[in-house]
């Protein structure tokens, strides 16, 4: 949530995008005569294009008749709203009180040093964008990674080296 | 599953199962019974069930198989290529394999506790309503609408003396009769399944395990309050979960379990499940709320409570997973019996997260009242790698520190507040003597600064401050006053807060300081952090009397920073050491500082 203005501020200088509102407008239509429909609405979309573009956001004002400011608000607060595009492998690496007792940090630095961004950030080939989440609740195997939707249990320093290898071998392409 | 089924292949499929294999363990039990053709070699029919969560993750993949002659024989650490090994021979030949059987301490694991609300767990396929239904599901409910009324319903879980479990402990019944008598028509039950504490995964394991048991836990709080919808807030952390409770809720729609005219007991009730989108304070009734109504999840003064002016302005009530799903065994066993489990104050069972240094972690269901001794000792086997145990954080980033002295605490509501900590969500961490607690106290204060909302002064701007000064101390920079500043400006912030985010934060702090003072004072006065932890503190040398000469420290050295030969005492060199203390966590000695 902490970095989340910083990012708010980066979307507005960024250059207006083109892309096809077509499926926004699906995922608008599907929740439209909801009550509280703005936040599925806006996962719908986060699902949908994997980051929240700016013309989806006046989209969506438009059509659900809210304020844009009042959906800036909703989602700067989560952590789970991106406003900027994110890599094509999401690593994740769990900080929550078990993970950080069983030596989380040292896992984060060597990711951050190997990859070269901070918390939030992505490549600039996209490729990677690391996140630290405070509890993936399998404390069972602290430390924890996930690359995408697969786990990594049980991290060791060693290991992280293991996944960049090999996920540097994958095709960007879905 | 039909009833003359002999054999059952029990595979454990919570989100630790799945994330070490179990959905190609699952796989390969259904392509080697059916290509050996196991059934007819067998005369009996295989039923391979994916089941949720067991509680001891660690173990994963852990597979049961039960048959005839050897009733329920467990197996952990399955790998698909073990599989056709384990057919052969447990179930062909009907030997058990006893070198791949779970260790005698997994049975310990199992025997010490007192499963209640996680009967279905680990027992019945979560995505099956039958298998719910042969557990006597939705019996429950049906006994309230023919047997009794929604005032005797309340009467049961009151005398039940079933308090909340999501941490605050209010009594539930209580909290439904305050609802029962708002006026209106339009009410609203919700269950917060928005588990945010690190280190609790509870709720998780039961939405995944047994997602039927909240449903009707809902429907008969519904019945009891007069409210016919009713929404479900899950983290979206949890994908697992809502796959699977989303998969019942379309199956007890199909079927007549939901909507109107549930069961053709002549009531309605509809259910609907709102995924979150990552804020911890959600977790927080009135924010909660604001989350569904699609706005900033933040925090709002009360009175007026949800009981009375909740969601959209309607009487709401509110209740965690875990309360919601003792309430079906309540109801069919009787107040009486759920009121003779447990201690004075707090009956029944609770479910512990238990992590950390333990030699087995996770999830432990025991009757209130067993001391925390007995869970980390007795059920978790004790402290991994030897080492002497410290402490246990109690009840998450509102919770506190339990230091050895008071081990015999019983874990009930009020002997844990006495203690300074609180039963929060059930997350139990122990530490041993590696674990700084300065640190673990700037790690809680980190977590709940990042997720503070911002909306109150004294937690927006206190948690920041009283993290600064943490940090600074972490880094040999603390001064002789910041002891004093931080309990003053805890007691404040706990004072001062609106919600229970704030009120708690201090918490984690405030405990630390009032059993290891002498930690903060070694690392403000002599500079030092004793359980050799933070990072700014330590002196990178390898201690010659310590020193076994095993090597193990050179290994694990990442950059080569270790100088090393058989029989000779490891040296560090500090121009090469990037501090990642890869080395410091591979000697079992002690002997880098």
């Amino acid at each position: 949530m902490s970095n989340a203005p910083a990012e708010a501020t980066k979307a507005e200088e960024a250059p207006a995008e083109e892309i096809d509102l077509e499926p926004a407008n699906h995922i608008i239509d599907k929740y439209l005569t909801l009550p509280g429909n703005l936040m599925p609405v806006l996962q719908g979309i986060q699902d949908e294009y994997g980051y929240v573009p700016r013309p989806t956001i006046d989209l969506v004002a438009e059509r659900l008749n809210v304020y844009p400011s009042q959906i800036f608000g909703v989602l700067t607060f989560y952590a789970q709203f991106h406003l900027k595009p994110r890599g094509r492998f999401i690593i994740r690496v769990c900080v929550g009180t078990a993970c950080h007792v069983q030596g989380a940090p040292r896992i984060v630095e060597t990711f951050f040093d190997k990859l070269g961004i901070g918390h939030a950030e992505t490549t600039p080939d996209l490729r990677y964008t690391f996140e630290k989440v405070a509890c993936l609740g399998a404390c069972g195997m602290a430390p924890l990674a996930m690359v995408n939707d697969s786990t990594y249990g049980q991290m060791t320093v060693q290991k992280v080296d293991q996944i960049i290898a090999d996920y540097n071998q994958r095709p960007m392409k879905k | 599953m039909s009833e003359n089924a002999a054999i059952k292949i029990l595979i454990c499929q919570g989100t630790g199962g799945v994330s070490m294999g179990a959905k190609e363990v699952e796989a390969e039990f259904t392509r080697v019974i059916n290509e050996k053709g196991v059934n007819a070699t067998v005369g009996k029919r295989c039923d391979v069930i994916k089941t949720g969560c067991r509680g001891l993750c660690a173990n994963d993949v852990l597979v049961d198989i039960i048959t005839e002659e050897q009733g329920r024989v467990t197996y952990d650490f399955v790998k698909p290529e073990e599989v056709e090994m384990l057919v052969d021979e447990h179930i062909v030949n009907k030997t058990v394999l006893e070198k791949r059987k779970a260790k005698p301490y997994y049975n310990t694991f199992v025997d010490q506790q007192m499963r209640v609300v996680m009967t279905g767990c680990g027992q019945i396929n979560p995505e099956k309503l039958d298998a719910y239904l042969e557990e006597d599901g939705f019996k429950a409910i049906e006994k309230c609408v023919k047997e009794m009324n929604p005032a005797s319903v309340i009467d049961e879980v009151k005398k039940s003396g079933l308090r909340g479990r999501g941490g605050g402990g209010f009594p539930t019944g209580m909290k439904w009769s305050f609802c029962a008598a708002s006026p209106g028509h339009h009410k609203y039950i919700i269950c917060n399944a928005d588990e945010g504490d690190p280190g609790a995964f509870m709720d998780r394991s039961i939405l995944e395990g047994d997602p039927y048991c909240i449903i009707e836990g809902m429907m008969i709080a519904g019945f009891a309050i007069g409210a016919t919808a009713g929404y479900v807030y899950v983290r979206a952390e949890y994908p697992l979960a809502i796959e699977r409770l989303q998969m019942a809720l379309d199956v007890c729609y199909e079927k007549g379990y939901l909507g109107t005219n549930v069961m053709g007991l002549g009531f309605d009730f509809n259910l609907r499940i709102k995924k979150g989108a990552g804020a911890f304070v959600c977790g927080e009734e009135t924010a909660l709320m604001a989350s569904i109504e699609g706005e900033r999840g933040m925090p709002r003064p009360r009175p007026p409570f949800p009981a009375v002016k909740g969601l959209w302005a309607k009487p709401t009530n509110i209740n965690n997973v875990e309360t919601f799903a003792n309430v079906r065994h309540i109801i069919l066993r009787g107040a009486e019996w759920y009121a003779s489990l447990g201690t004075e104050t707090t009956k029944g069972t609770k479910i512990f997260a238990v992590t950390g240094k333990v030699k087995h972690t996770g999830l432990v269901e025991v009757p209130a009242g067993m001391s925390i001794r007995e869970v980390i000792y007795n059920v978790c086997g004790g402290i991994a790698n030897n080492r002497k145990f410290k402490a246990v954080q109690a009840g998450g980033p509102s919770g506190g520190c339990i230091p050895a002295e008071i081990l015999d605490t019983p874990v009930d509501y009020d002997s844990l507040i006495k203690a300074g900590a609180m039963m929060g969500s059930g997350g139990l961490v122990v530490m041993d003597e590696t674990t700084c607690m300065v640190d673990v106290a700037r790690f809680f204060l980190t977590f709940t600064r990042d997720e503070s909302c911002g909306k109150c002064v004294p937690c927006r701007i206190g948690l920041k401050a009283m993290l600064d000064i943490l940090e600074r101390i972490t880094e040999g920079r603390g001064q002789e006053s910041d002891i004093e500043t931080l309990l003053e400006m805890g007691n404040t912030i706990k004072k001062a807060s609106l919600c229970g985010l704030g009120q708690t934060a201090p918490n984690p702090i405030l405990s630390t300081v009032k059993y290891f003072r002498h930690e903060y004072e070694a690392h403000i006065l002599d500079k030092r952090c004793p359980s050799n932890c933070c990072k700014e503190l330590l002196l990178w040398q390898v201690v010659e009397e310590k020193c076994v000469k095993c090597g193990a420290c050179l290994k694990a050295c990442p950059v080569d920073a270790i100088k090393w030969e058989k029989g000779q005492v490891a040296e560090l060199i500090k121009e090469k050491c990037t501090k990642c203390k890869s080395c410091y966590d591979a000697c079992r000695f002690m002997a880098i500082e």
